[in-house]
C-alpha cells in the first residue's frame, strides 16, 4: 500500500509535469517533458552511470569517514566536561559558517579530484552526527548512572556497557540527518570545480542548452538520494529498537 | 559475602540551606531489615542515597559509619523502584552487569542458581521487554544478589507492582535476603510492618522508633498485630503530615 501510494504520487508528478509543458508549450531548453527526458536518459545512460558512480563514491566515503570523525567526537566530548566547556562552542561557531562558503578554499586545498567532494560531504555531516550522538550520551537516565555508581563501576566501562548503547537511537538519528546531507555536500563541491560527478555533469549540460540531459543528471540524484536514505534507515533500525524509553 | 555490618547515620541534610531532615541519628541494626517510613519529599531517599554514595543534590552535615569501621559505598547493593535494567542486555546480561561494569568474570553456576531462586530459569536470554513487571522487578532482585553484598539498600523496590505481586515479591526479597544489612526505604506503612526487624518513621522533625509486630519476618498479610502495626504507622504519618 505504501509503494502504491508512492508509485501513484509519481505517476501524477509526471501528468502534471508533462501538463505544464503540453499547456505552455515552452521550448524544450527551457522546461523539456519527460518523455524527452527519459530519452536522454536513456541515451546517455552510459555517461551518467559513469558520473554517478563518482557522486555515489564522494557520500558514501564521506558518509563514513564523517560519521566516523562525529562518533569519535561525541564520545570525547561525553566523557570530559573540560572539552564541553571548550570545544562546543567553536564546533557551534563553525557550524554557524555556511559550509558551502568553504567550498572554493577545499578545492583550493584538495584539488579538482574526489578529496575535495569529501571533504565537502564530511564538512556537512560531521555536526548533525557528532551534535545527536553527543545529546544521547548525556541524557543516559540517571537511574542506570547511579547503579552503575554502587556497582564501583569505572568511566570507560560504563561508556562502553550503558551510555553508548542507551545513545544509539540518538546515534541513528544523526546518521538518517548525515544521509540527507551528504548528496548535498558532495554536489555542491562539484559544482565549485570537478571534471567528474553528477554535479559537474549537470553544470555541463545547462551550459550547453541540453536541459534535458540536465533534468536526467538531477532525477539520477534524486533517486540515488532517496535510495541512500531507505539504505541507511534500514541500517539504522536495529540502533533505534534500543533505546531505554522503550522496553 | 562477608559479615554484614551494623550501619549508623548520624547528621542533619539542607538543600540550598533549607533544612531538608532535622538533625537525626538512623542505625540499621546489622545483618537485620531495617524500614525507613515516611511522606514525600521528607528526604528519605536521600538518606539512602548518602549510605550508597549517591550524589543527592543535598549537602550533608554529619557520619555515616559501619560498626566494623570498614568503608561503606563498595559494599552495598542498590535497587530502586525502577528496576533499571538495560533494554537492549539479555536477562543474563543484566543480571552479571556488575561483574562486567568492574570488568570481572560472572560465576556461571551462582547465576544459574540464582536465577533458579527467583524463578527465571526458563527467561534467562529473554530481554526485559519480553517480561512482566513482576518477573522484571525480580530481574533486578536477581541482580542484586549477584552483587553478593552485605549491606543492601532498597528505594521502593515493590511500590511500582501491583498488589498481589508486591505481597510475594515482598516474601522472595525477604527470604533471600536473609542474614544481609537491609535498609527499605517506603512510603507504604503495611510493607514497613510486613518486613521490618526495625520500623522507623522519617518526619521533618527526625526519626521515631515504632515497635515492630513479634511475628517473624515476613509477616503474614492477615497477622493482627502487623495490621495493627500497620495502622499505628499510618496514624503517625498522618500526624506528621
Amino acid at each position: 500500500m505504501k509503494y502504491g501510494s508512492a508509485f501513484l504520487a509519481i505517476g501524477f508528478a509526471l501528468l502534471l509535469w508533462q501538463g505544464i509543458v503540453t499547456l505552455t508549450g515552452l521550448p524544450k531548453f527551457i522546461l523539456p517533458g519527460p518523455r524527452l527526458v527519459a530519452e536522454s536518459w536513456w541515451t546517455n545512460r552510459a555517461l551518467i552511470a559513469e558520473h554517478t558512480l563518482i557522486t555515489a563514491m564522494e557520500v558514501l566515503i564521506g558518509l563514513v569517514i564523517g560519521t566516523a570523525l562525529g562518533i569519535a567526537s561525541a564520545i570525547y566530548l561525553a566523557s570530559s566536561r573540560v572539552a564541553r566547556l571548550v570545544i562546543q562552542p567553536i564546533l557551534v561557531f563553525t557550524q554557524a559558517l555556511p559550509v558551502f562558503a568553504l567550498a572554493p578554499i577545499l578545492t583550493l586545498w584538495l584539488g579538482f579530484g574526489l578529496g575535495s567532494k569529501i571533504a565537502m560531504a564530511v564538512l556537512i555531516i560531521y555536526f548533525p552526527v557528532t551534535s545527536s550522538f553527543c545529546d544521547g550520551l548525556m541524557r543516559t537516565p540517571r537511574g542506570l548512572l547511579d547503579l552503575a555508581q554502587t556497582m564501583q563501576a569505572g568511566h570507560w566501562r560504563t561508556l562502553r556497557l550503558i551510555r553508548i548503547p542507551a545513545a544509539l537511537p540518538s546515534l541513528a538519528s544523526g546518521i538518517r540527518l548525515a544521509a540527507v546531507y551528504a548528496p548535498i555536500g558532495a554536489v555542491i563541491g562539484e559544482w565549485v570545480g570537478a571534471s567528474r560527478g553528477l554535479g559537474y555533469l549537470m553544470l555541463l549540460a545547462n551550459g550547453r542548452a541540453k536541459t534535458d540531459l540536465m533534468f536526467a543528471a538531477l532525477l539520477t540524484l534524486g533517486v540515488f538520494a532517496v535510495l541512500l536514505h531507505l539504505a541507511v534507515h534500514l541500517a539504522t533500525r536495529r540502533l533505534s529498537g534500543s533505546s531505554p524509553d522503550r522496553a | 559475602m562477608s559479615r554484614a555490618p551494623g550501619v549508623t547515620l548520624e547528621g542533619s541534610a539542607s538543600i540550598d540551606g533549607a533544612p531538608l531532615f532535622a538533625p537525626l541519628r538512623l542505625t540499621l541494626p546489622a545483618g537485620r531489615w531495617t524500614c525507613l517510613l515516611g511522606g514525600s519529599g521528607v528526604g528519605k531517599s536521600t538518606v539512602l542515597r548518602l549510605i550508597c554514595g549517591l550524589p543527592t543534590g543535598a549537602s550533608f552535615d554529619g557520619t555515616i559509619t559501619a560498626t566494623d569501621t570498614r568503608p561503606i559505598p563498595e559494599r552495598v547493593a542498590y535497587m530502586a523502584q525502577d528496576d533499571l535494567l538495560l533494554p537492549w542486555a539479555s536477562v543474563t546480561d543484566n543480571i552479571r552487569l556488575g561483574a562486567r561494569l568492574r570488568g570481572q568474570r560472572a560465576d556461571a553456576d551462582r547465576l544459574a542458581h540464582i536465577l533458579a531462586r527467583v524463578g527465571l530459569s526458563g527467561h534467562a536470554q529473554k530481554k526485559p521487554g519480553a517480561l512482566s513487571g513482576g518477573q522484571r522487578q525480580r530481574v533486578a532482585l536477581a541482580r542484586t544478589l549477584m552483587e553478593d553484598k552485605p549491606i543492601i539498600l532498597l528505594d521502593e523496590p515493590f511500590s511500582a507492582l501491583d498488589a498481589q505481586t508486591r505481597a510475594a515479591m515482598q516474601e522472595l526479597a525477604a527470604d533471600l535476603l536473609q542474614g544481609r544489612t537491609v535498609l527499605v526505604v517506603t512510603h507504604d506503612p503495611a510493607e514497613a510492618a510486613r518486613l521490618g526487624h526495625a520500623i522507623v518513621v522519617l518526619t521533618p522533625k527526625g526519626v521515631t522508633d515504632c515497635p515492630p509486630p513479634a511475628a517473624p519476618v515476613p509477616r503474614p498479610v492477615d497477622d493482627l498485630d502487623t495490621l495493627r502495626c500497620q495502622a499505628e504507622l499510618l496514624r503517625r504519618l498522618r500526624d506528621a503530615a
